[in-house]
């Protein structure tokens, strides 16, 4: 392995420990919400803070490797870590609000919620186990796969939030907690779109296609 | 006399910034100059240079041409002596004794301090007798030894696997890439501590470049390597401090990092980006 070979390979096993480290964040979030657990919550936040430096170092890294001047394949791999990178950051950030609305609710009584938060986050795991996966493999026809996922959590998250509303304009007095489901049920979707993204990505490390917004832009008028 | 400049220390010396923490662990000084002067006629070539050149490490050499890095280069080993016209003045030393001393052996100094030129230029004569000569002028005449010398320099400039059933075949017979990697096998045969090299990958193509780039990388871990080159992506890619010339003047002078992501100089930052020189 070349020296340049093996610092492209040194930054994408920074990028998967810091999606490994991501993953684990919103399990032990959605773990410390099912469980009503304080303390887990609390790790959760405190495991936040190696994550942001690893974003960091990345970022370091990959503006010394874009220095050398990387051509074709292993440019778009640079700058591909690079934006997966920050969304692995704002997913941990997600875990992080997550885990607070854990925190908060542990506080409070316990409350029946007409939704699954267990089933979501399954999804949702599922969707970041999977595009990490492709991204190690570079490939795309699981990159792929996980795209439509994303509009099946935007259905749950629908769905979960007018059975939430239902649920409070029912009972006024279970609101407080109900907005912290509501929060929780927007943060994992946002996580699925970060994972969408992370998927986009790999297709264009792989293929040099750019597939983001690819339904709204085909309706834009062609070149001239 | 300008105050001498090593990367750790250029912010506060040659950039006029603030001081910075070392980015690099502290090693020893191998090359120095200070307030180093060089004339060609009446031509004022380097002026008033001072700086450090650490070991086991690549130290690189940028500015546009004219600038003075391939004579500050030539200046290490007195490579200079050779042109009548020049005059030099200040100091330069290498393991801490001024090459300009009296008890200065040029000869064993060139032993210490090797080149690799922009041309290759073996010998006319087989690949084995490329480096074996460099031995043999050396007093070396036990035909085991030279022949494990020749292996070692080969494998050490990463040549072995290509030439090894053809020793004795003419060296220019070689590709231009692997003729450079012979004159660097020939270079580090002598065990020298440090290899001058003015850009050694100009004349290649981007296949034997990369070779010569991952070589060097290679063998910073046994010598101190210092490189002239105008291909400012090179110098990025291999080299660990920069030391950038305008006029004959240090501008600016680094960790490589500094210098291509956020130089501290104007000067520095239009000539890296292409903006002039």
């Amino acid at each position: 392995m070349t020296h340049h070979e093996q610092e492209l390979s040194d930054l994408k096993q920074r990028l998967l420990s810091m999606g490994s480290r991501a993953e684990l964040a919103v399990a032990q979030a959605v773990e410390a919400l099912v469980q009503r657990d304080a303390d887990l919550a609390r790790e959760v936040k405190e495991g936040d803070a190696a994550i942001d430096q690893l974003e960091i170092e990345i970022d370091d890294q990959a503006v010394l490797l874009l220095s050398h001047a990387p051509l074709a394949g292993d440019l778009r791999l640079v700058l591909v870590i690079m934006r997966a990178s920050q969304n692995l950051e704002r997913i941990a950030d997600e875990a992080c609000k997550i885990a607070n609305r854990a925190r908060d609710l542990a506080e409070e009584p316990p409350l029946k919620v007409p939704v699954d938060i267990s089933r979501m986050a399954r999804l949702v795991l599922d969707m970041l186990k999977q595009v990490l996966d492709a991204f190690v493999r570079a490939d795309i026809e699981q990159a792929r796969m996980i795209i439509p996922l994303d509009k099946e959590v935007d259905a749950l998250h629908k769905q979960y939030g007018e059975s939430l509303v239902a649920s409070m304009t029912r009972d006024p007095a279970c609101i407080q907690r109900g907005l912290h489901y509501l929060t929780v049920i927007k943060r994992l979707e946002r996580i699925a779109d970060h994972a969408k993204n992370i998927a986009e990505e790999v297709v264009f490390m792989r293929e040099a296609q750019d597939i983001r917004h690819a339904g709204k832009l085909s309706a834009t008028p062609g070149e001239a | 006399m300008n105050p001498v400049a090593t990367p750790n220390a250029a912010a506060s010396t040659v950039t006029g910034g603030s001081a910075r923490a070392p980015e690099t662990p502290k090693r020893s000084v191998v090359m120095e100059t200070r307030g180093l002067e060089l004339h060609y006629g009446n031509t004022r070539a380097l002026k008033d240079i001072s700086l450090r050149i650490d070991e086991k490490i690549v130290t690189a050499f940028i500015g546009p041409s004219g600038c003075g890095k391939s004579t500050l280069l030539r200046c290490f080993n007195r490579m200079n002596d050779l042109i009548d016209s020049v005059r030099i003045d200040g100091q330069v030393l290498v393991g801490g004794f001024d090459i300009h001393g009296p008890d200065m052996d040029v000869i064993q100094l060139r032993k210490r301090v090797g080149m690799v030129f922009q041309r290759s230029n073996p010998f006319p004569k087989s690949i084995h007798e490329n480096i074996a000569f460099a031995l043999r002028l050396q007093g070396v005449k036990d035909r085991g030894t030279i022949d494990q010398v020749v292996e070692e320099s080969l494998r050490g400039a990463a040549l072995w696997d290509e030439v090894k059933d053809r020793l004795h075949s003419s060296a220019l017979g070689l590709s231009g890439g692997q003729q450079q990697r012979l004159c660097i096998a020939r270079a580090i045969a002598i065990k020298p501590t440090v290899i001058l090299m003015d850009e050694p990958a100009s004349a290649l193509d981007p296949i034997a470049t990369a070779r010569v780039e991952e070589l060097i990388l290679e063998l910073k871990k046994d010598f101190t390597i210092v490189i002239v080159t105008h291909n400012m992506q090179q110098a990025a890619r291999i080299s660990d401090r920069t030391a950038f010339f305008y006029l004959g003047e240090l501008i600016e002078y680094d960790t490589t990092k500094k210098i291509f992501t956020a130089p501290s100089k104007k000067q520095t930052e239009d000539y890296v980006t292409g903006r002039f020189g």
